[in-house]
């Protein structure tokens, strides 16, 4: 990403460390690898969040492109202690289990098992991975509230540090358009990169995300299925079985998809540990991602992390098959519309005005 | 098992043909190997560190790599253009080219594969698109069409060559009941790549300058001026090098084919440049970044000025009989002609169709050291594999290497 792109949301950030280099110097890899309980001679690009100096990232992509040879050099060994063992188990069948879209209940939570190991092995820590299936008779909507929303971007932190989003690149989910009043819903001229105190005089906002389709053009066109529809209407992507081919993000209308250029990276003081699969769980280099409406909060009857940080109500989710929530009574209620209609994708999200 | 005796030795004597040469073949040959180690090296430092070494971005997500993939599909196919006259129609005056054009059609196919492999985020899971062992999106996904559509076609451009040379090489004539079917094959399946390909990109309602019905019928007009053209080239290169006979007639015919496409090419391009300019809508942004620039962002500005006078220059050039059928104009309008539409259909096409993005962001694209070396080292690969496959053939064609299996 340029590196204008100096976002509101990185002054709001823990302590700024986004931002910053480490004190090693080491700009690529980090100064924590050396903290790390023992040096693995072995892995894949299963990378997890682990930050690695390059050397080690070198090497295990390597074993990645021998097709897991080292993983049985290492398992097979008489040397390696049991955890390398078993760490080298846990990459083999990492490397090669299926798509999680077609995996049963029981090798859903196998795996979501496996890189929770992996993680404790990794690093000592523990975090909690779900692999919660959509609930019944839920479908869920979003609309935003265009006369409330300021600009103030506290959905874009929320989101970025709910989500644990790679924090050298900046990258983010939301984009908000800051609109010169008087001119309609100009997003060509609007400014999504702003760096200013807001709400600037003679302008209103207008927030963008990935709009879950219900007719999604980015599902079709993955030729590996890597991405695809919930029963619950969310989209969201399997970051292990996507092969980084960027076809869904040429395909989406909506400017939703993110890819990750380089090794995502978390101070591990701000990892978010509470994880879904398909969720927030860290992410390696060369997938994509995208907004899933939180879907480790939303399964769990919570809101999104951009509504709940939003501090003048503009954002408001819900599932549109309970009668009783608010956004069906935005949607039955208010002047609601959605944005480039005609390409016939049927998104999920709704704008509307007081 | 006689076959894999006759393939075997067929084998080792081309191994000895392509490791001797003149002088001039050895210092080209150690050239593109060293373009090729160079482009290793980049994409070793690509493969460490991510697609971030490139200049791509989550604004322009595709660039050189896919921009090279997209206009080499169109020299892949063109070899049809040759194979059609001299197999289906009985034109003798093509045969000499035809071995040549499938050649270049197996180097262009590789090299596709190669830049499809190389833009790719995680080349070590591709196994995930194998059918059966991984999940194949066939066939919502149009990228798995262009899988099919590709290695079928370099299935064909190798076997269809490979029996006839095979025959030749044992001083036998090929059956044309066994290679005239694969013929009729390989002259659909070329317009189908080409076609595919550009469906591949048709088909997303997201970005307008692509979204347009003349895309894929433009592909194959212009894949069919480029790709001949090269042909032409390299079979001008050949016969000034080798000893391999090459008329006159045959050359001036595909000079024929390069001029009707280019002219069928550029009476698309002027449907198109009318419908976008004469009453231009919130679609024709991209075309007008394209070729005026958009708020100051001009990247594209130098390279689509240079395009479009050389295209209209080759055009022009190649029309006129007496002019084509000068042999020095006509390689000056070929090279011209193919630097044109590398440039008109490479990123002339694939990044305006970011620019501006889906909210109106103009970010521009340009690709890094590591991407034009990574791209270099794979048009060294082409070239490298072309002349081992033209070498080969050549002497088998001109009768020096023949099978000595039973002495």
């Amino acid at each position: 990403m340029s590196k204008e792109n100096k976002k509101w949301f990185s002054l709001n950030l823990g302590s700024g460390k986004s931002s910053q280099k480490c004190g090693c110097g080491n700009e690529k890899g980090s100064c924590s690898s050396e903290n790390k309980p023992q040096e693995h001679k072995d892995g894949f690009q299963q990378v997890f969040d682990v930050q690695m100096s390059r050397r080690t990232a070198f090497k295990k992509l390597t074993a990645s492109l021998m097709i897991g040879a080292g993983a049985v050099s290492t398992s097979c060994s008489m040397f390696s202690g049991d955890e390398s063992k078993e760490k080298a188990q846990i990459d083999w069948e990492e490397q090669f289990k299926g798509n999680y879209k077609l995996m049963s209940d029981e090798e859903k939570e196998a795996t979501v098992n496996r890189l929770v190991r992996s993680y404790e092995l990794r690093t000592g820590k523990t975090i909690s991975m779900s692999s919660t299936n959509a609930n019944e008779n839920v479908l869920f909507g979003y609309a935003f509230n265009i006369s409330k929303c300021q600009g103030y971007m506290d959905c874009v932190n929320a989101c970025v540090e709910e989500n644990n989003q790679d924090r050298s690149t900046q990258m983010q989910y939301i984009r908000i358009h800051e609109m010169e009043d008087g001119k309609g819903f100009n997003f060509n001229e609007a400014d999504d990169n702003y760096y200013h105190e807001v709400p600037a005089a003679g302008h209103f906002y207008m927030g963008t995300q990935c709009f879950h389709c219900d007719n999604p053009p980015c599902v079709d066109v993955c030729p590996v299925q890597a991405t695809w529809r919930e029963e619950d209407g969310l989209v969201v992507i399997d970051y292990d079985w996507c092969v980084g081919c960027r076809y869904c993000m040429a395909a989406c209308p909506y400017d939703g998809r993110r890819f990750n250029w380089k090794t995502p990276e978390v101070p591990e003081e701000e990892i978010n540990k509470n994880q879904h699969y398909l969720g927030n769980r860290l992410r390696k280099k060369g997938v994509m991602e995208k907004c899933t409406f939180c879907v480790q909060r939303s399964r769990a009857g919570k809101n999104p992390a951009c509504v709940e940080a939003c501090p003048t109500g503009a954002r408001i989710f819900g599932n549109l098959l309970d009668p009783e929530s608010e956004i069906r009574w935005v949607l039955e209620n208010k002047k609601v519309f959605r944005l480039k209609e005609d390409l016939g994708t049927e998104p999920k999200f709704w704008y509307f005005m007081d | 098992m006689a076959f894999f005796k006759v393939f075997g030795s067929l084998v080792k004597d081309s191994l000895r043909v392509t490791t001797h040469g003149s002088r001039h073949y050895h210092i080209w040959m150690a050239f593109l190997t060293f373009i090729m180690l160079v482009g290793m090296y980049c994409y070793s430092i690509q493969i460490e560190h991510g697609l971030s070494v490139t200049g791509m971005t989550d604004r322009v997500s595709w660039g050189l790599y896919i921009s090279n993939f997209t206009f080499l599909v169109g020299v892949a196919a063109a070899a049809v253009m040759l194979v059609l006259p001299t197999y289906v129609l009985k034109d003798v005056d093509f045969k000499q080219a035809v071995l040549i054009g499938e050649g270049l059609a197996v180097a262009a196919l590789l090299m596709c594969l190669a830049f499809v492999v190389a833009d790719m985020g995680g080349p070590a899971v591709l196994w995930h698109m194998i059918p059966g062992i991984g999940v194949f999106n066939f066939p919502n996904s149009m990228l798995t069409w262009d899988v099919i559509a590709l290695n079928g076609y370099l299935f064909i451009n190798i076997t269809i060559p490979l029996y006839i040379l095979v025959m030749h090489y044992q001083g036998k004539t090929p059956n044309p009941k066994i290679y005239i079917p694969g013929v009729f094959i390989s002259v659909f399946w070329a317009v189908g790549i080409h076609l595919v390909t550009a469906f591949l990109y048709q088909g997303l309602q997201a970005r307008p300058f692509w979204n347009n019905a003349l895309l894929g019928p433009r592909f194959l007009a212009s894949a069919f001026a480029a790709g001949p053209a090269l042909i032409i080239l390299v079979l001008a290169i050949i016969r000034n090098f080798t000893k391999f006979v090459i008329e006159d007639k045959t050359i001036k015919k595909i000079g024929m084919v390069v001029a009707v496409a280019a002219q069928i090419n550029l009476i698309m391009l002027a449907s198109e440049l009318f419908k976008e300019f004469y009453a231009p809508t919130h679609h024709s942004e991209s075309a007008y970044y394209l070729f005026f620039g958009l708020e100051g962002k001009t990247a594209l500005l130098p390279w689509i000025w240079t395009a479009i006078p050389l295209n209209i220059l080759a055009t022009v050039l190649l029309t006129f009989h007496k002019l084509r059928n000068n042999l020095n104009i006509l390689y000056f309008s070929c090279l011209i002609l193919f630097i044109a539409i590398w440039i008109e259909k490479g990123f002339g096409l694939i990044v305006p169709g970011f620019i501006p993005g889906p909210w109106g962001k103009i970010a521009e694209y340009t690709p890094t050291g590591i991407e034009i070396g990574v791209t270099l080292g794979i048009w060294a690969m082409g070239a490298f594999i072309f002349t081992i496959l033209a070498k080969t053939s050549i002497k088998i064609e001109s009768g020096e290497l023949r099978f000595r299996g039973k002495k």
